[in-house]
């Protein structure tokens, strides 16, 4: 099942803010989705999301702005059962949240720690379509679900270190070396 | 039986724990409580074990394990009692940009209500300062009012924290 989202304007790639920061510690104002610069925002969020290798959400804290839109994109990724494709939404919420599991997550906006973080694994969220204002339900599971409210979470200022589970949940992004090409001089 | 803590602390290579673990064996001590991580690339670790042979011993049979680039310590230790916790536990978490005094100032926040901090974990992420700790809180003590002067003081450090109890649960 996809979204139908209405046609976005074309994005701009926007620079991705790192922790520390303000804007990522803030909770979003809500927004009006038929607001020219909100439909910006949104475009402008899909297109970072879709130049940033394995980024599968992006919220607007993470692009400067404190409001509420996000977008996630879950559909290539091996952990995904439910997926609904390219998903943008503006003063989204969870209605629903059931099963929580615990996984380890990272984000562009803390980019060399990974976190055991526990969430809910089957939800509803609700929330507004850009442009049209159009008030949807998702109902997902899995890592769509976790990519939500890993989003929505930036919108209300939270990050996912706000959430780790214990003293030792924490752990630096592993980077592995490259086998030195023989050729390399 | 003697009880010795432990640390190793130093360039971190294959083989250090195979080879501390081995020789603690040859000397008929038991491996008891320990832990190791790499802390910005140097590898920690302090441990506790149990047996027959003295810190002198122990210290001298670990000589081979230093090679210049680790530090070794050995220390006889008494016995602690296995007390039960104070209360319920905490995680405290903090994160923010890195300055002078962030663990020192909510550590001490933390003592002054009683509680007992029983692991700590801090990492410094190019400008983030990451603090996580778990913090056993007496029964009689006023969480809200310990939540208050963290968030109080973690403003004057332009720090965010959170404290939220942690879930057990028991199968």
């Amino acid at each position: 099942v996809s979204l139908t989202l209405p046609t976005l304007p074309d994005g701009r790639v926007l620079d991705v803010i790192r922790a520390p920061s303000q804007v990522l510690s803030v909770a979003g104002l809500s927004v009006d989705p038929a607001d020219p610069r909100v439909v910006q925002l949104c475009a402008d969020l899909v297109a970072t999301m879709g130049v940033s290798p394995g980024c599968v959400g992006l919220a607007a804290p993470q692009v400067g702005v404190s409001a509420q839109a996000f977008c996630v994109d879950v559909s290539a990724h091996p952990k995904t059962r439910t997926t609904h494709g390219l998903i943008v939404l503006v003063n989204a919420e969870v209605v629903e949240a059931s099963r929580n599991e615990k996984a380890r997550e990272g984000c562009m906006s803390v980019p060399h720690i990974t976190g055991d973080v526990k969430r809910a694994s089957k939800i509803t969220v609700a929330g507004l379509l850009p442009l049209s204002g159009e008030r949807v339900l998702i109902t997902t599971d899995a890592f769509e679900a976790r990519a939500l409210q890993h989003e929505i979470d930036h919108c209300d200022g939270k990050l996912f270190l706000d959430r780790v589970i214990g003293a030792h949940a924490v752990h630096p992004r592993k980077v592995y070396l490259q086998p030195r090409d023989p050729g390399d001089s | 039986v003697t009880s010795l803590a432990i640390t190793v602390v130093g360039h971190d290579r294959p083989g250090i724990i195979a080879q501390a673990a081995e020789v603690l064996s040859q000397c008929g001590m038991n491996l008891e409580d320990s832990s190791m991580t790499l802390l910005r690339g140097h590898f920690a670790m302090t441990l506790i074990c149990a047996g027959e042979a003295d810190a002198a011993q122990v210290e001298a049979a670990l000589q081979p394990l230093v090679n210049g680039s680790l530090d070794v310590t050995v220390r006889e230790v008494p016995e602690e009692p296995d007390l039960p916790p104070l209360g319920p536990a905490y995680l405290v978490t903090v994160h923010g940009a890195d300055r002078l005094g962030i663990v020192a100032r909510l550590a001490s926040v933390i003592a002054r209500a009683g509680g007992n901090i029983t692991d700590l974990t801090t990492r410094l992420s190019g400008t983030l300062y990451l603090l996580l700790a778990e913090v056993d809180l007496p029964h009689s003590s006023d969480v809200d009012a310990l939540q208050a002067r963290l968030a109080e003081v973690s403003a004057e450090l332009g720090v965010e924290t959170s404290m939220r109890l942690i879930e057990n649960d028991q199968l």
